[in-house]
């Protein structure tokens, strides 16, 4: 009876499977990563977008002057200018031209889009007044959103003494709370502390207040700030607007139809995604239509008829060539050929299509080989052998059973169609186009391309925007991926 | 026009059908039923001559005088009809039109395979010809050697090398990280996952290979680049904010699912026999990888390698998005450096006039790119192809 | 059925077993691939530095208890064993033992040569390097040397040793197989169908060499041929349908069988 252990050297042995336990632990750490950054990547646009999902309005009762809409056209009455009278009249205390300018800028320059359909919708409205809904501005929209240095509010505990002192004003009493730089609300105005001085404290005027009464504990406020104004987007007196219209409790949150249901726009809170989503949909339609007949019928010749020579062989070595030559190529020969050489228009999902229809069908010949292959040549040749000819025997045999494969490999093909940036930028499909296109021959963007487009702007409420139309293209590329998977899963036989 | 076209070549189509079907019926009730052809198969071939001339004569004109000419939709019509005129009487009982059609189906079909063939030559002459326009203003020895790459400045300078190292520097980032991750990931899917860790882990990596190269584009700009240059000023390093190394790390992430599903199929079709071999003589699982299956597997690794680098010199919305303008000929990571892909989308966006050495010079760059991916791509898939049969 | 038999299946115990030692005792071994079920209530004892040779028709379970002997089950995920099975009156499936000492001592050539794709010496040092049994590059070239010279292939290979495996032909690829095998110094030798893939002539020569080797080794032998069976083993064990149906000294089964399925086997009847 010898000994187990006595063969191999146990110190060595123990090594060797400390050594495996480690190779394992490197699978599963790269495993990990991978999965991590997948996460993390998605987390982090995902948490960007969310507030682009909803828009801050504040509501208004406005009067729908006839003199101000012509009721045969409604459409092109001032509905800005009716949006504009009643926020001024929500505000009777900001009297100068400066603070009634900074006011209005809280407001959206398509504030009075939403008010206009609904007059559209209804004209007996003319002439009565309503609730209006007013969309904000980008800034005002992410100040309601927390998406700027954030406003301390601090309660006021003292009692304080004011008093005009020439153009500026004077607090007086226990000014232990108060330093340089805040502001104090009261009286239905705003004070800005401009300097602690041993008489009392210095402040300038932000809001006119209705009277100069003593401020009593708990009757008044301090705004303070965790960043200085000049390194804020927005300044005190767009503050202490925006924290009255708060305070009336005008300001309303809703989800964001509009970033769907609009084109693009200069102004964040305006731009929408619909122009980018037609563009989308019209080219990968465009692109399916050449793709899809060409790749299947390509598939067919090779796997059914093609004879075993160089001439087929030199297909297959393109065909595998194609699938892995760099995508802005395929970019170069669209506007080579189809705009520099056949003349067709720049920027259009005509163009878009034949460029992505070039590029997928590589990915769409491989599937559909794959599919026809897996089906049994003993079903072909049952066809045959009861009189079919061999056309007729793929047609109505071997495609039918082929058809979900060759979906599956579609689908993954319109994905990637889908996706594709860098060719549609060659291709000039990279205009600011507000207009929503009709056709395939209207100059359009696709979806990717917007986030291109929207990444490079310098308004932060685009970084939010940008993320929000990533969510929106993954959340579709997600979809097309699962049918995929499905249909893999439901059609998978074994023959 | 062209809407009036397409219902002009779409009504000639179905008439077709239906008059050749009409024809055969006509004569299968005459003659008793000794057609050669089924009459469906008559109305095919009416209506495939009916589809076909009117859709040549359609593009014939369209290339020829522009596609809002009413010669457009007359010349469709009238070709189309021709076309099935022609052959109408020649519906007989004895006419093969099955053979006739089918063969029309097989050329059709033939036709379509060859689209690959004429995207090929396609892209070598779009690019070939304008790279040649280039080459006679700038000569292919600056192009090639030169070190200064400056195209809309004055004078313009064409030296490709500072593209060639910023394009290799994040390609080699890329790699760098993709390729331990790619290849552990692939060797932990294939050797020690089961088949429920393999069923759920497999779809994240294809969700991974499936995000768009502009989201991650996005991503390395707003998110990995801003963090790489704080935790590189933390550690007192000067980081441009548009660094190499953000730009090649997120690309890194793009190949990894790429070089983990090839590699996954290489080690897959690697002998179970081989594997029982080393097994059988007390070698660990680690060191059957280590030392059996991955030297068996190397030459598919190697070609997964070669087209990771070919993927990644190709990429583009990632360097556009992430990676700088500033052609710095440096091999410092955390330097802004500009790739070949970058500079063709940045020469090519926006209005550009066809005879200008910049616009050109894109097309010069896209050649080098065409031909660098195709070497790679070339050897990658020949060394796949015998390294399957080997094991076939 | 009596769930855990003890005794071996035939009466009297085999010569051969009364003469060697007894290297491996199985007792009571079943094998489940998912819900079939390939062994049943296995038992044997298998004699020390002899051949013996496991028979019976495909699918019959020989090859799969031949791979619980050195738990190369273990590789197949759906695979289960039960029971014992000892080595040196050690159970291999003992918590404290591990795989990789197991498989150092028990040897296993296979149906098909399974060269690695290296070179013939790499093919042979590769089992020496990983269990770390050389201690210098001369020991190491040593060990290969005289593990081909037992495989009796050295003369035919020896000018060149950095060849790939592969490219030999699959009698020599065999026997690259078994010097591979050898060149860990096992005790126990697996043989799964090791000629099923040879010529004849190739087959004599493997045969020629298990005879000259046996007396050094527990060699066992799985086998579809009888009459290989009959020239290279000293105990033969017939297995049908996951049963082991009979087990005898070869001589004696070949001329006497006493089980009528072994006899029905044996005379072609089935098989």
């Amino acid at each position: 009876m010898t000994d187990f252990s006595k063969k191999l050297d146990p110190a060595l042995v123990a090594k060797r499977y400390a050594s495996e336990r480690r190779f394992r632990a490197y699978g599963a750490v790269a495993l990990a990563i991978s999965v991590l950054f997948l996460v993390y990547l998605i987390v982090d646009i995902a948490v960007k977008a969310w507030p682009s999902f909803f828009e801050h309005h504040i509501v208004l009762k406005v009067e729908l002057d006839p003199a101000r809409i012509d009721p045969a056209q409604v459409q092109k009455g001032d509905f800005n200018g009716i949006i504009k009278d009643g926020l001024r009249a929500a505000f009777p205390n900001v009297t100068t031209r400066a603070d009634s300018k900074k006011l209005m800028a809280q407001l959206s320059t398509g504030t009075g889009d939403d008010l206009r359909i609904l007059t559209v919708a209804n004209p007996a409205m003319i002439g009565t007044t309503v609730n209006a809904s007013a969309l904000l501005s980008d800034d005002a929209d992410l100040y309601f959103k927390g998406m700027h240095a954030p406003t301390l509010k601090t309660p006021g505990q003292t009692n304080l003494q004011i008093a005009k002192d020439g153009e500026n004003y004077l607090f007086t009493g226990d000014l232990s709370q108060l330093v340089a730089g805040q502001i104090v609300r009261a009286n239905g105005g705003a004070f800005r502390i401009t300097s602690m001085e041993p008489g009392g404290a210095k402040a300038e005027v932000l809001l006119t207040p209705d009277t100069l009464n003593s401020l009593v504990a708990g009757n008044w406020d301090i705004l303070s700030f965790a960043a200085i104004e000049v390194d804020r987007r927005i300044d005190d007196r767009a503050v202490v607007l925006l924290e009255a219209m708060r305070d009336k409790g005008i300001v309303e949150k809703h989800f964001s139809w509009r970033f769907f249901s609009s084109g693009d726009s200069r102004e964040p809170e305006l731009a929408g995604l619909r122009g980018a989503i037609t563009g989308s949909l019209l080219t990968v339609v465009m692109t399916l239509l050449l793709s899809l007949p060409l790749g299947i019928a390509a598939a067919i010749y090779l796997e059914e008829f093609a004879p075993k020579n160089n001439w087929t062989q030199f297909i297959e070595v393109n065909i595998n060539n194609l699938a892995a030559v760099p995508s802005i190529i395929f970019g170069l020969l669209g506007l080579a050929v189809f705009i520099g050489f056949f003349g067709l228009p720049r920027s259009v999902p005509l163009v878009g299509g034949l460029v992505l229809a070039l590029l997928v069908l590589p990915t769409i010949i491989i599937a559909s080989r794959a599919a026809l292959n897996a089906v049994p040549p003993s079903i072909k040749e049952a066809a045959l052998g009861v009189g079919a000819s061999h056309l007729q025997a793929i047609f109505h045999h071997v495609l039918p059973l082929a058809v979900p494969g060759i979906l599956t490999g579609t689908i993954l093909g319109v994905a990637r169609a889908l996706g594709e940036t860098a060719p549609l930028l060659m291709i000039g499909m990279v205009a600011f186009i507000v207009d929503v296109p009709n056709g395939f021959r209207d100059a359009a963007t696709v979806l990717p391309v917007q986030i291109y487009l929207w990444s490079d702007l310098p308004e932060i409420a685009f970084q939010s925007r940008t993320a929000a139309a990533i969510i929106v293209l993954l959340v579709v590329l997600f979809c097309l991926n699962a049918i995929a998977i499905y249909l893999r899963k439901r059609f998978e036989r074994r023959w | 026009m062209t809407a009036w076209t397409l219902l002009i070549i779409a009504g000639l189509t179905v008439s077709g059908f239906l008059v050749g079907r009409m024809r055969a019926q006509g004569l299968r009730n005459a003659a008793a039923g000794a057609l050669h052809s089924m009459p469906s198969y008559h109305g095919l071939l009416l209506a495939s001559m009916g589809f076909g001339a009117s859709a040549i004569a359609t593009l014939a004109v369209s290339l020829s005088a522009g596609s809002q000419s009413i010669v457009m939709p007359a010349a469709a019509a009238i070709l189309g009809t021709a076309a099935i005129a022609g052959v109408y009487p020649l519906i007989t009982p004895k006419f093969r039109a099955r053979n006739i059609f089918e063969q029309i189906v097989k050329m059709v079909l033939l036709a379509s395979s060859g689209i690959a063939i004429v995207t090929t030559i396609g892209i070598v002459f779009s690019v070939l010809l304008e790279t040649l326009v280039f080459f006679g203003e700038i000569s292919p020895i600056e192009f090639l050697f030169g070190t200064h790459w400056a195209p809309t400045a004055t004078p313009a300078s064409f030296g490709i090398l500072p593209l060639l190292a910023g394009t290799l520097l994040i390609t080699f980032i890329a790699i760098v990280v993709a390729g331990p991750l790619g290849l552990f990931s692939a060797i932990y899917m294939a050797e020690y996952a089961d088949r429920k860790t393999r069923g759920m882990l497999k779809p994240l990596l294809e969700i991974l290979a499936g995000v768009p190269t502009v989201v991650l584009g996005f991503f390395a700009a707003l998110t990995v680049a801003p963090l790489i240059r704080r935790s590189g000023e933390a550690l007192g390093l000067s980081v441009a904010s548009e660094s190499a190394l953000a730009a090649g790390l997120v690309m890194g992430m793009m190949i990894v699912p790429l070089i983990s599903s090839l590699a996954d199929d290489i080690i897959n079709s690697v002998p179970q026999s081989l594997r029982d071999g080393s097994y059988a003589l007390g070698a660990t699982k680690s060191e059957t990888i280590k030392r059996v299956v991955l030297p068996a597997a190397l030459p598919g690794i190697v070609s997964a390698f070669m087209l990771a680098i070919s993927r990644a010199v190709g990429e583009t919305m990632i360097v556009v998005m992430a990676a700088g303008l500033a052609a710095n000929l440096s091999i410092n990571p955390l330097a802004a450096v500009t790739t070949i892909t970058v500079q063709i989308a940045t020469l090519l966006v926006g209005d550009q006039e066809f005879d200008s050495a910049k616009t050109l010079s894109a097309f010069a760059l896209g050649f080098v790119l065409f031909c660098f991916t195709l070497v790679l791509n070339y050897i990658a898939l020949r060394t796949v192809q015998k390294y399957r049969e080997q094991y076939d | 059925m009596d769930a855990t038999p003890q005794k071996l299946p035939s009466n009297p115990i085999p010569r051969i077993l009364a003469e060697k030692e007894t290297k491996i005792v199985a007792r009571d071994v079943n094998v489940y691939y998912g819900d079939k079920h390939a062994i049943k209530h296995l038992s044997i004892d298998i004699p020390d530095r002899a051949v013996s040779a496991f028979i019976g028709p495909s699918g019959c379970g020989k090859s799969t208890f031949l791979r619980c002997i050195n738990r190369m089950n273990d590789t197949i995920p759906s695979a289960r064993v039960t029971g014992q099975i000892l080595v040196d009156g050690k159970d291999i499936h003992d918590r404290d033992l591990d795989v990789v000492q197991l498989r150092a001592r028990v040897g296993m050539v296979f149906q098909k040569p399974n060269p690695f794709p290296k070179s013939i010496f790499e093919n042979i040092a590769y089992g020496p390097r990983i269990h770390g049994i050389a201690k210098s590059k001369a020991d190491l070239e040593e060990i290969v040397v005289n593990s081909l010279k037992k495989a009796g292939l050295f003369e035919e290979v020896k000018d060149r040793l950095s060849h790939s495996g592969t490219s030999l032909s699959g009698g020599q690829q065999q026997r690259l197989c078994i010097a591979r095998a050898i060149a860990v110094n096992p005790e126990i030798i697996l043989m799964d169908e090791p000629c099923s893939a040879l010529d004849p002539i190739a087959s004599a020569r493997i045969e020629e060499l298990i005879d000259e080797i046996r007396q050094n080794y527990c060699i066992i032998i799985v086998t579809h041929s009888m009459q290989q069976a009959a020239r290279v083993s000293q105990l033969t064990a017939f297995f049908h349908l996951g049963d082991l149906v009979e087990i005898g000294d070869t001589e004696d089964m070949f001329t006497a069988p006493k089980n009528k399925r072994t006899q029905d086997y044996i005379t072609g009847r089935f098989g």
